[in-house]
């Protein structure tokens, strides 16, 4: 059984630094599976966030030797014994305790965001909706909220004050999936985009993608394609067009 | 002490668990003009209902236009083996269609059919064709779509705190203690309902599907308040968690593989299901290899493939094969899609499937067979609640999903889960606003009630010398696994009672270090009462049962019993102490019972 040095920082409010624990790693672990171990034998009250253990939930967010990954997705046998690793978190946010920072930045953002408002159902009173129409933007639905793009997004991760007026490419997304969203009739979300999102402030650095859990291609199918159409609204030809073709305008 | 120094939030309704049930409940009780609090032990958004995957079973009869309500009640009653309370299950096979319709005016976005409507897959123990899905993340789409309309409702979300007491007056429950997991400090929450959305237990056992936060909480809530819990000796092991590596161990692999085509087969090749098909399902499952496959696209002329049997059914012979020496090389069977399938079929119907293997067992379905076992997996017995309002046995006091019991009997199938929790959530929601709208008199709590809740809390950090909490929780887990788990008989009960009680005195006295702010050894600490207390009821019910039964079998009493078909095990909290009784089950109405009889 290899033994492995994990440097898992801690500590809390305005104090922490790295930890170093020696850990024996079994066939197949991951991170979290080390992190518990720690737990259970040598710092019982090692804070961490964690629900499924399998990539679903996006809990367990934290920064692997620099980079934002899921400790439950991050396999041990990447590594080689003797290596040091480092465990960290998530840290565009405000930490809390160890690996656990203070999230709810994001749940802001999403209540802000205008929501579905989707058209009235047909007389049988169900939708029909076509495979094809609804292919893109059931990707941008596996999104698991593990807010590794938003961690990553150097636009917030560097200056906190652009958290007032950015919503960040997790609620980008959101905003596509809804604004391509078959039933959706809402015209004000496209303004909420640009004038409340931000999504101006975005230089399509593409770390978001790069990051993303569940490979979603978060800039060219979601930010890109939002940030056109946020710049045809502005344009009074194509935004006549549209309503012209009985297509969405804000 | 008075109890003005905690922070007190008031409400007519508490949900306490943010899953598909609590969130489906909140939203209908905000929607019923009542003011509403919803309590979660994690962040929102992260309940267990991600984990689901196959799909929501309703009988919309988009792919099989035969498929209806009668039909679905029937499949969902011979599943749990004639146990189930016959009310709620026809109550959930009526309202499941409307909904899943409801979940897509909010924005869900299932796999559709060629003309557009929503496409309905293949599982277990199902008839026909059922289960609304996207691809295999249905449980994530329905929890998102919960939370962001749910968000939009005017509810107020309490997200990582931990309700550890109710709070009663009188005969009635009047709100619940907890703590904040950030700050470790004690909250009240008056209220004059309460609908438990928590959850199951599958904590309690080594090799589960099941997260941290599934420790029995609304369980124990409801049995220490006075509630009666029912069924507790049924749990279900899901035939297909993975093996390998031993860290992945437990991990679900949704039935979908089979529902799409995928075979159990053992170490000589052999598909061995059709040496386990039971004299109950003969009618119905075809004996042979040809039919089997026929069937997936003919339905009308062939009978399901034995792959699909209920759960329960598929799990014990898995264990067969296993014991039998016909294992795959780490203790498992086989469960192969890659020669049935085209490769990106699989990656389209199962991508998540695909990634979990891929990524954490470094196995590529679409070429390989995945190695597979059974894994604790749900909880089918629960809080006994009315069926039409979800209410306990006590006054205020709602329970809806996993942790209501009666719905899925003595053996859940695949997908009746999902659609319990829209169904059962909204009720229990609706009912509570009711019952909060007719509240008499003033909502007050006893701060007494409240002071020796908060003590509780924080005994652990006041005692020198105990044990680790997290030695305590893996000894259950393994007392539970060995001795609690598929196959159980008399003395192994027995001797299961023993040890929990052993670990409960231990419990009393563990010990936790550092201090409140987000402490997972102290959270652990105090979850292990609520943990402790579901390990006893499901050990104590199921040494009570005498026969075999759905998620429940005695290899010394190994046949079904029609005396037992009959009766609910019932358990109470009594003078300190669980008591168990035996309780008849609710009798159908003829109606009803002459669905069974149409056809064997």
């Amino acid at each position: 059984m290899p033994t492995f040095t994990m440097h898992v920082f801690r500590g809390e409010g305005r104090t922490g630094g790295f930890t170093e624990y020696k850990v024996d790693v079994d066939t197949g672990m991951v991170v979290l599976d080390v992190i518990h171990r720690i737990q259970a034998t040598q710092a019982q009250d090692l804070a961490v966030r964690w629900n499924c253990k399998a990539g679903k939930c996006g809990s367990c967010s934290a920064e692997i030797n620099g980079k934002p990954r899921l400790m439950c997705m991050t396999r041990m046998d990447l590594f080689t014994e003797g290596e040091a690793i480092t465990v960290a978190p998530i840290r565009a946010f405000p930490w809390i305790r160890d690996l656990v920072t203070d999230v709810s930045y994001n749940y802001e953002k999403a209540r802000q965001l205008p929501p579905l408002r989707p058209k009235p159902p047909e007389a049988d009173g169900t939708h029909r909706m076509m495979q094809e129409d609804i292919d893109r933007i059931q990707e941008f639905h596996k999104c698991i909220e593990c807010f590794l793009c938003q961690d990553v997004c150097h636009v917030i991760r560097d200056h906190e004050e652009n958290k007032k007026v950015f919503a960040g490419p997790r609620f980008f997304i959101k905003a596509a999936g809804l604004d391509m969203h078959p039933l959706d009739t809402r015209e004000d979300r496209r303004a909420w985009v640009k004038d409340v999102g931000g999504v101006g402030l975005c230089n399509i650095t593409k770390c978001c993608t790069e990051v993303c859990p569940e490979h979603i291609h978060i800039t060219d199918n979601g930010i890109i394609p939002l940030k056109e159409r946020v710049a045809d609204d502005m344009d009074p030809i194509v935004s006549l067009l549209r309503k012209f073709r009985g297509q969405k305008t804000s | 002490m008075a109890n003005h120094e905690y922070e007190t939030h008031e409400h007519d309704v508490i949900v306490i668990g943010a899953g598909g049930a609590g969130l489906r409940a909140a939203i209908e009780a905000a929607a019923a003009g009542v003011s509403v609090g919803l309590v979660c032990k994690s962040l929102l958004g992260k309940a267990h209902t991600v984990m689901a995957e196959g799909g929501i079973a309703a009988a919309l009869g988009n792919v099989w236009p035969e498929d209806n309500w009668q039909v679905h009640f029937r499949d969902t009653m011979r599943g749990g083996k004639m146990l189930n309370n016959w009310r709620m299950a026809q109550l959930h096979a009526q309202e499941a269609p409307e909904r899943v319709l409801e979940l897509e005016r909010w924005g869900a976005l299932f796999d559709r059919t060629k003309d557009g409507r929503i496409l309905q897959r293949d599982f277990g123990g199902h008839r026909y064709a059922r289960l609304a899905h996207v691809g295999d993340r249905t449980g994530l789409e329905m929890i998102r779509t919960l939370q962001y309309h749910g968000i939009h409702q005017g509810i107020d979300v309490y997200m990582e705190c931990t309700i550890t007491r109710l709070l009663k007056e009188g005969d009635r429950v009047v709100g619940a203690v907890g703590y904040w997991r950030e700050s470790g400090k004690v909250v009240v929450f008056k209220a004059k309902a309460v609908v438990l959305a928590t959850g199951g237990i599958g904590k309690a056992w080594k090799i589960t599907s099941n997260s941290w936060e599934y420790t029995g909480d609304g369980h124990s809530l409801a049995m220490w308040a006075g509630a009666d819990l029912i069924d507790m000796e049924f749990v279900q092991f899901h035939p297909t968690g993975m093996v390998w590596p031993p860290s992945v161990r437990g991990i679900l692999v949704t039935e979908g593989v089979r529902g799409d085509g995928g075979t159990l087969k053992n170490s000589e090749g052999k598909r061995f299901m059709f040496n386990y098909i039971p004299e109950f399902f003969k009618g119905e499952t075809a004996d042979n290899e040809e039919e089997a496959d026929r069937w997936y696209a003919d339905k009308k002329n062939n009978r399901r493939t034995p792959d699909l049997l209920p759960r329960d059914e598929v799990a014990r012979a898995i264990n067969a094969e296993v014991k039998a020496g016909r294992g795959s090389p780490h203790g498992g069977v086989f469960l192969d899609i890659c020669t049935r399938r085209p490769a990106d079929y699989i990656r389209k119907r199962l991508p998540s499937m695909y990634h979990q293997f891929k990524e954490l067992a470094g196995v590529d379905i679409t070429s390989e067979p995945m190695e597979v076992g059974p894994t604790c997996h749900y909880v089918m017995g629960g809080v006994r609640v009315d069926a039409d309002t979800a209410q306990s046995t006590v006054k205020g006091l709602f329970a809806a999903g996993e942790v209501a019991g009666g719905m899925h009997g003595s053996n859940r199938l695949g997908g009746n889960s999902l659609s319990d929790l829209l169904v059962f959530g909204r009720r229990a929601g609706l009912h509570a606003a009711l019952y909060a709208k007719n509240f008499a008199g003033a909502l007050t709590v006893d701060a007494g009630q409240v002071e020796q809740a908060a003590r509780q809390m924080l005994a652990p950090f006041e005692r020198a010398g105990g044990e680790n909490p997290y030695t305590i929780q893996s000894e259950l887990q393994e007392t539970m696994h060995t001795l609690v788990g598929i196959i159980r008989n008399e003395a192994e009960l027995k001797e299961a009672a023993t040890r929990i009680e052993r670990l409960k005195e231990r419990a009393r006295k563990v010990r936790v270090e550092g201090h409140r702010q987000y402490n997972p050894g102290w959270h652990t600490a105090l979850d292990l009462e609520s943990l402790l207390a579901v390990a006893e009821c499901s050990a104590m019910a199921a040494l009570e049962r005498k026969e075999s039964r759905g998620g429940h079998t005695r290899d010394d009493h190994p046949y079904t019993d029609d005396t037992w078909g009959k009766l609910n095990v019932v358990l109470r909290w009594k003078d300190g102490r669980v008591q168990v009784s035996r309780e008849p089950l609710p009798e159908m109405p003829a109606e009803l019972k002459a669905l069974f009889q149409e056809r064997k």
